[in-house]
């Protein structure tokens, strides 16, 4: 049992550190936002560079073979950072997508291109009606008037990093009922594709997302990935993985959240006296660290188990991880604010960004009474010993 | 990053699983899964069953009769005994008095109580708290007075837990007063058949007696009995403290809990259907076994700690004793709840092992109701004894963040 990063994983966080140091302090940040891409297109070759971009694909595309918990690693930087590039979306789930289900040659095509930085995807598997349910797809696919291609229309909501995606994973029905396991097929759409209209939007914390409305947007015959109709499980699978990442992202804001508090704790001075000196606060600290301890070790729980192939198992730990790390995160975000008094509630200070960052993370892909009821529902079959 | 046990620490366990299987007595077991009464025998025949396959304190160094046990070592079999129904072994000899021996003692007390501890010949219990001292332990006034060869002692010890089985109970008494609190405290082993020892049970709201005041009157305490220097007793205080807190998070104790706590939510029925399909129930199951689930990775991130740094656990372990405390304080709640309204009946005879309900009560109520609700009320002193949810803030604050 070792439960210490390797001198690699270690190695790179220190490189992130640095470069967040060095190139994306908080001012830099803050202007990233505003800008109309809404990151940086230099950071993002940077990470090129380091690697990060193919850090989970296996060697032969273009990656270095890295494992649930060197994505761990680089996602608590990434918190920490409040890194605003699409991480999360381009190389963690629709690179997860294609290199668990893609077939060889489209591999071959695209994961060495996102490891170099070339391409950029987004998934788009959520519906408006669907809330959290990602089997819900109303979005269409008709086999088209030849027989070989696709036509796609409906509408996918939030779509995350939408805006600079050059393609996008989408799930959409060719058969079944709107809410039923079977008859999603996902596809690969190109961003700029006839029929595709975008409504674009900076998110709350600082990145960018759109929906998405088809109408009968063509797409070839091998533009499907993994078994037709049958694609719910691997894209569980990749949000299951996303939904690690986000711990980890949550776990770094944490960590960087109680240091900041700390800090303001010891310096900021009031009845004469640093505020830290009082109990009150000493005890509310004293939670928030016993809070993000707990949160490390569900977010190790989630990177170790995200790549699962036993679906139960999986959505244990990662439904329960999301669950726990959901409400810790929001405790450690709301008092963190308010241990900051006024100046919590300031947009010049990273506090409040840090706590509303945290915020976004428990709102995406299920929020933490979402995934308790999944926790709870898997807990009442196994006490049950019998399917619901 | 590896979250598994080394083949080595498997096959340890699975040691440890089929002993447990063969050896555990069937009585013992029922009682600690029932929840029933466990009375001194038990404790002392598991531990005489134990010591004579050498694992009487695995955490000891061989040369006392330990088996040298690694902390995660001592973690597998805690946690193996707690889910087989094994009674816990007396921490106030194995894991207190003794490690302050081995450190501190003189060659002849180490000898003389070693052996007798290990062996389950003696029992231990500790005298700390006083009316006036509690988390202000330092304040103790019991005193001892040095004439001649033996210490004159007097004064009051409270909270002190299963004195009525015990043969020595160790002691902080103050020897001086001229000084800081901390710095006139000696630790004392006081033979509890000493003329002058009265003893008066404390009943708690379970209605049980587990605790004690103990008087002392001019008891003599022969001058040999002095662990390590006079007036430096809060010094092996301390380290006694890290030793106590190896065990703090007791995973073992809280995974038994939950588990008879779904087995309780499937057997009690609410409108004819199992409680657990009621989801406002079930979810709170579900909120205490993700609060368990990281307890039990923040607990061996902290052992694996030590054991790589071997080094005695630090402050990390007041996190340990919260959450632990809390959750199984939550645990027993919950299983209280389950009960519904068979909550309300105290028979304190159903607490023994040989109470035989009525045949037409057997089925819901005789197989499990009896004990939980004394349980829940017996529980609420785990955030408050060997540091209280309170103190283990302060230490947090001071200690792991510089406050």
């Amino acid at each position: 049992m070792d439960f210490r990063l390797t001198e690699e994983q270690l190695a790179l966080q220190e490189t992130l550190r640095r470069f967040i140091a060095r190139d994306y302090d908080f001012e830099r940040r803050r202007s990233l936002a505003r800008s109309p891409l809404g990151y940086s297109a230099q950071a993002w070759a940077q990470y090129a560079e380091l690697g990060l971009l193919g850090l989970p694909y296996p060697e032969e595309f273009g990656g270095l073979g890295g494992s649930g918990v060197d994505v761990m690693a680089v996602m608590e930087l990434v918190g920490q950072g409040l890194l605003l590039e699409p991480y999360l979306s381009t190389v963690v789930l629709c690179g997860g997508l294609l290199r668990d289900a893609a077939a060889r040659a489209l591999k071959e095509a695209l994961l060495p291109q996102i490891a170099a930085g070339k391409l950029k995807l987004a998934l788009a598997a959520y519906e408006a009606a669907g809330r959290y349910e990602l089997a819900h797809v109303a979005a269409t696919a008709v086999r088209d008037a030849q027989g070989k291609g696709w036509r796609l229309s409906g509408r996918k909501s939030v779509v995350l990093d939408a805006p600079s995606a050059d393609y996008f994973l989408l799930s959409a029905r060719s058969s079944g009922r709107q809410t039923d396991a079977e008859g999603i097929s996902l596809f690969l759409v190109r961003g700029d594709a006839p029929g595709l209209t975008l409504q674009a939007y900076p998110t709350q914390s600082g990145g960018r997302a759109a929906d998405l409305d088809l109408q009968d947007v063509p797409v070839d015959a091998d533009a499907v990935i993994g078994a037709p109709e049958r694609a719910l499980p691997i894209i569980e699978r990749a949000v299951d993985q996303g939904i690690a990442a986000l711990c980890a992202e949550a776990l770094g804001i944490v960590t960087a959240l109680n240091e900041a508090t700390l800090n303001y704790l010891k310096t900021r001075k009031q009845f004469g006296t640093v505020i830290g000196s009082f109990q009150a606060l000493q005890h509310r600290m004293a939670d928030m660290f016993i809070a993000a301890e707990q949160t490390r070790s569900m977010a190790i729980i989630a990177a170790t188990e995200a790549a699962g192939d036993q679906p139960a198992a999986r959505r244990r730990a990662i439904s329960g991880a999301k669950a726990y790390i959901g409400r810790a995160a929001r405790f450690v975000g709301q008092q963190a604010v308010q241990l900051h008094g006024a100046m919590g509630v300031v947009d010049e200070l990273n506090v409040g960004h840090y706590f509303k960052r945290l915020t976004m993370i428990d709102m995406t892909f299920g929020d933490a009474e979402h995934h308790l009821a999944r926790f709870s529902d898997a807990l009442r079959v196994e006490a049950l010993g019998a399917a619901p | 990053m590896d979250l598994n046990y080394t083949a080595e620490e498997e096959a340890f366990r699975a040691e440890v699983r089929a002993f447990l299987a063969a050896e555990l007595p069937a009585d013992i077991r029922s009682k600690v899964r029932l929840g029933r009464r466990i009375h001194k025998d038990d404790f002392v025949r598991w531990q005489k069953i134990l010591y004579r396959r050498g694992w009487g304190a695995g955490m000891w160094p061989r040369r006392y009769g330990g088996a040298d046990w690694s902390v995660v070592e001592q973690h597998i079999f805690d946690e193996e005994g707690a889910a087989a129904g094994a009674p816990p072994q007396i921490a106030f000899a194995l894991r207190m008095v003794a490690p302050v021996l081995m450190s501190f003692g003189t060659a002849a007390q180490q000898n003389y109580f070693l052996p007798r501890i290990i062996s389950g010949e003696h029992w231990w219990c500790q005298g700390y708290s006083e009316p006036g001292s509690g988390s202000d332990l330092a304040s103790l006034r019991t005193s001892a007075v040095r004439a001649g060869a033996h210490y004159r002692v007097n004064g009051q010890k409270t909270w002190n837990t299963l004195g009525q089985y015990a043969d020595w109970i160790f002691c902080l008494v103050r020897t001086s007063s001229d000084a800081r609190p901390q710095q006139g405290i000696s630790f004392l082993l006081i033979d509890m058949k000493s003329p002058g020892i009265t003893l008066r049970p404390i009943i708690t709201i379970d209605g049980e007696h587990e605790i004690n005041d103990i008087f002392f009157d001019n008891v003599q305490v022969p001058v040999e009995n002095l662990v390590g220097e006079e007036d430096k007793g809060w010094t092996y205080a301390k380290f006694l403290l890290a030793h106590e807190r190896t065990n703090n998070a007791g995973i073992g104790h809280c995974q038994r809990a939950l588990k008879r706590l779904k087995e309780i939510a499937t057997r009690q029925s609410e409108n004819g259907r199992p409680l657990i399909e009621d989801s406002r129930f079930r979810d709170r199951i579900a909120e205490l076994e993700l609060d368990l689930m990281a307890l039990e990775i923040t607990n061996l991130r902290v052992l694996a700690a030590v054991a790589s740094d071997s080094r005695a656990p630090g402050p990390e372990v007041s996190l340990l004793k919260i959450k632990g405390s809390e959750i199984i304080q939550q645990l027993a709640e919950l299983q209280m709840h389950a009960l519904g309204h068979d909550a309300l009946p105290y028979l304190r005879e159903a607490l023994e092992v040989d109470w035989v309900p009525p045949p037409w009560l057997a089925d819901h109520y005789g197989a499990f109701a009896p004990p939980l609700t004394g349980q829940y009320f017996n529980y609420r002193k785990t955030t408050i004894y060997a540091g209280s949810t309170e103190i283990q803030k302060n230490i947090i604050s001071k200690l792991i963040l510089g406050l």
